[in-house]
């Protein structure tokens, strides 16, 4: 992706290529062009006013036309700008900025590094792009603030659109910048041309919130103060912004004859469900024989969880969590699972990924080689909504899934409204219904406690098999993390939801949900985005990586070597796509017809093995400490010991385990 | 069970004699039913030994104790539910048997009390 230099050869100091900033590149401009407090600033290097192109040249520019060179000198004419972006971006507090590099941004780059000396953000060398907004977004739900990340032009940003989906919808914001060569009379002609398109930010328009290509850099503070609030404000989405690269190495100057500034950053607060329809909700749930509550990404933060735990206590109101986030304690007796909708006659969601999928489902057996639905939730039972995504719909891509008609629908984010919703629940129950909200609370306990048991002993079933149990990979993991400050950071592939049913799965940083988009190459770059913040915190980090998905972003591992970030990579390594495996047996049993193997364990097209990766290897090749295949259930926990051991001592560590199906 | 599932087993318990009768004229062999257990990718959703998934809903798991041979006949070829319906064709009455005698043969699971791992 290099592309050559197309400066001048001579040693004329080069006025801006573009005609707007024509006749005031300024000269030797000192330094650094500093924001103010509150990030408000102006540039040093700027002129103070607008300057007619007619005015003579200026001292410097008759010196730069007609002296010797000098060996020093500096070609720009200035104060580049894509220092000045340098300082925008720093008033963001963004902290890393992991990217592949690429011409299309070398302005930016040169800035980072030598303006900027590497430090907020640091640039992180990643493989691809799709690791590089992976990273940001598993890093978002452990910081709760964005990262940055560079894409170049139309393949750049073609790479990451995947990862970009990704976190569209899991709705978490990352702030994509993409190179792009605008002006075709000046760029390169060749690779960096078929690299440049009119807008690439329409590669991705469908699922951001919001882009831009600012023209000028005014512009672009003003455009990525915007980006960043955006991309804050709930519900969270990624937000994408094209940079010209013409812009990035063009002087500073003036921008209408105003001194460039930086507009300051406020966070907007999230919007509150109206009370009209709080109070109309909370007398619904008062009243309720046996109200649920179901949650996927309603704690956006430890305090979600908090006020969670209150409203459902209050209720005394089973929660089933979908595990979009760790929304409720896997913990807490009223903690409960899907079945819990068949007796409900309220259910309120919050931020639901599906609400139609908690209330239905739908069975892929049909008649007609179509799936049928069924309704979960009985008759007349009563549905509350509170979604923030109302706010944020889209029409091309499906990810706002099926339409389920409520009964109350509150445009609004959840853990905003949480604290209202508990008050005027606490204000509608009558002294009357006490008695049967306690009663609720003793059935839900001795619920919880049988369930547990169950979980146990289901998970004792297969100890001893080879492959290894999931359940067993699972208990293995937890025994040697159980006493650390822990976080699962990812988990690809499907386990049967064993952590959740056997780990101490209390805090919001315990779980960070799933990809969103189900896009493969989600889990190995979320995991190392995850784990760099939660090394800034001192915190352990454990990932369940699926073997598919590791393939595809395999890249992921060198970076985490790279920059040092520890991480225990525990591989689910059931040599396969199972979901797809088991799609084409379905379709082979419609069809009357015995699945072809072609030698594997799968139908063929859906294993990953004969030969079988040797995915030890591939970590260690990278920097990795790494172990594996386990294949003996007894060998497990000794080799994650020494894992454990390994990451503690500030290293990446793989442990390859060979794993039943699920 | 569904109401529907249950009127196929009951339907299919009609023809469950042609069934007894048939596997009866043979002696199940546990080998040949695990390898049918893979071939026929019944391991893909239900694991190596039957312990069940996630896909297979909670607790609901085939062995050790897999239900009567016509029963479970009885739901591999009507399934209406998550998991499709499997024809003779596909998968003979010979084959089922060695399957059930496959999944009768696993050991019954520990009680979790008695492992360490499962009372942390």
């Amino acid at each position: 992706m290099a592309r050559k230099d197309h400066a001048s050869k001579d040693s004329t100091a080069k006025v801006d290529r573009r005609k707007f900033l024509k006749g005031v590149a300024v000269a030797g401009a000192a330094g650094a062009v500093t924001p103010q407090a509150a990030n408000a600033a102006s540039t040093s290097g700027a002129a103070t006013a607008r300057i007619p192109s007619a005015l003579p040249p200026t001292a410097w520019t008759i010196a730069a036309e007609t002296n010797t060179p000098q060996k020093d000198l500096n070609r720009i004419g200035g104060v580049a700008g894509s220092d000045f972006m340098v300082d925008v971006i720093r008033t963001l507090d963004i902290k890393y900025l992991p990217s592949n590099c690429a011409s299309s941004f070398r302005g930016l780059h040169e800035s980072l590094i030598n303006y900027g000396n590497n430090k907020m953000p640091e640039f992180l060398t990643v493989t691809h792009e799709e690791i590089g907004v992976a990273m940001g977004h598993g890093y978002f739900k452990i910081a709760g603030k964005p990262m940055m990340t560079l894409c170049h032009g139309t393949v750049g940003t073609q790479h990451a659109a995947m990862a970009i989906y990704n976190a569209w919808c899991d709705r978490v914001p990352v702030i994509v910048v993409g190179g792009n060569d605008l002006d075709a009379a000046i760029r390169p002609p060749g690779v960096p041309t078929v690299h440049s398109a009119q807008d690439i930010n329409a590669l991705v328009r469908d699922f951001t919130k919001w882009d831009d290509t600012p023209v000028s850099l005014q512009h672009f503070a003003q455009s990525f103060v915007r980006a960043y609030k955006i991309a804050m404000t709930p519900p969270h989405g990624p937000v994408m912004i094209s940079l010209d690269a013409g812009l990035q190495q063009a002087p500073v100057g003036p921008s209408n004859g105003e001194k460039l500034y930086i507009p300051k950053y406020t966070p907007t607060s999230p919007p509150a469900g109206e009370m009209g329809a709080v109070r109309e909700a909370a007398k619904l749930l008062a009243e309720a024989q046996n109200p649920v509550i179901a949650v996927s990404r309603a704690a956006r933060t430890e305090n979600g969880v908090r006020l969670l735990v209150q409203l459902a206590e209050a209720l005394q109101a089973r929660v089933i969590d979908t595990g979009e986030r760790m929304n409720f304690p896997k913990t807490h007796h009223l903690s409960a699972g899907l079945p819990a909708v068949a007796n409900a006659d309220v259910i309120l969601g919050m931020e639901m990924n599906d609400f139609w999928a908690l209330v239905n489902q739908y069975v892929d057996n049909g008649s007609h080689g179509h799936g049928f639905n069924q309704q979960r939730m009985k008759a007349g039972t009563k549905l509350i909504s509170i979604s923030s995504v109302e706010l944020n719909t889209k029409a091309n891509y499906q990810d706002f899934q099926r339409f389920q008609a409520v009964d109350i629908a509150m445009a609004a984010d959840a853990e905003a409204t949480l604290p209202v919703l508990i008050e005027e629940v606490k204000r509608a129950i009558g002294n009357d219904k006490k008695a049967a909200i306690e009663k609720r609370g003793e059935a839900a306990k001795k619920a919880h406690a049988e369930a547990q048991v169950r979980a146990r002993q289901a998970a004792a079933i297969a100890w001893d098999a080879q492959p290894i149990s999931t359940a067993r990979l699972s208990a293995e993991i937890w025994a040697q993390i159980k006493d650390l400050d822990w976080s699962l950071v990812a988990q690809s592939g499907n386990v049967s939801g064993w952590p959740h049913r056997l780990w101490k799965m209390e805090k919001h940083h315990h779980w960070l949900g799933q990809s969103g988009g189900y896009g493969l190459g989600y889990g190995a770059g979320a995991a190392v985005g995850a784990a760099l913040a939660n090394r800034d915190l001192g915190r352990f980090s454990v990932s369940i990586q699926g073997d598919g998905d590791l393939m595809y972003v395999p890249g992921a591992l060198w970076t985490a070597a790279k920059h040092k970030i520890p991480l225990l990579s525990v591989m689910h390594n059931n040599r396969g796509y199972h979901q797809e495996l088991m799609h084409v047996q379905r379709l082979s049993s419609f069809r009357n017809r015995v699945a072809s193997l072609g030698g594997d364990i799968g139908p063929i097209g859906t294993s990953i093995m004969n030969p079988d990766i040797d995915y030890a290897k591939l970590a260690q090749s990278m920097g990795w400490w790494a172990k594996g295949p386990i294949k003996d259930p007894a060998d497990l926990g000794p080799a994650l010991k020494e894992a454990v051991a390994a990451v503690k001592s500030g290293q990446p560590a793989l442990l390859d385990v060979w794993t039943q199906p699920r | 069970m569904s109401r529907k599932v249950f009127s196929l087993v009951l339907a299919a318990l009609a023809a469950g004699a042609a069934v007894l009768v048939h596997s009866a004229a043979f002696a199940a062999d546990v080998k040949k039913g695990k390898d049918a257990f893979m071939k026929f990718g019944c391991w893909q959703c239900h694991g190596t030994e039957g312990q069940g998934s996630a896909i297979t809903s909670a607790g609901k798991v085939l062995a050790p104790d897999p239900m009567p041979l016509e029963t479970f006949v009885a739901y591999v070829r009507s399934s209406d539910r998550a998991m499709p319906p499997y024809s003779e064709k596909v998968l003979s009455n010979e084959d089922l048997a060695d399957m059930h005698a496959y999944l009768a043969s696993i050991p019954k699971a520990k009680d979790y009390k008695s492992i360490p791992l499962l009372n942390q």
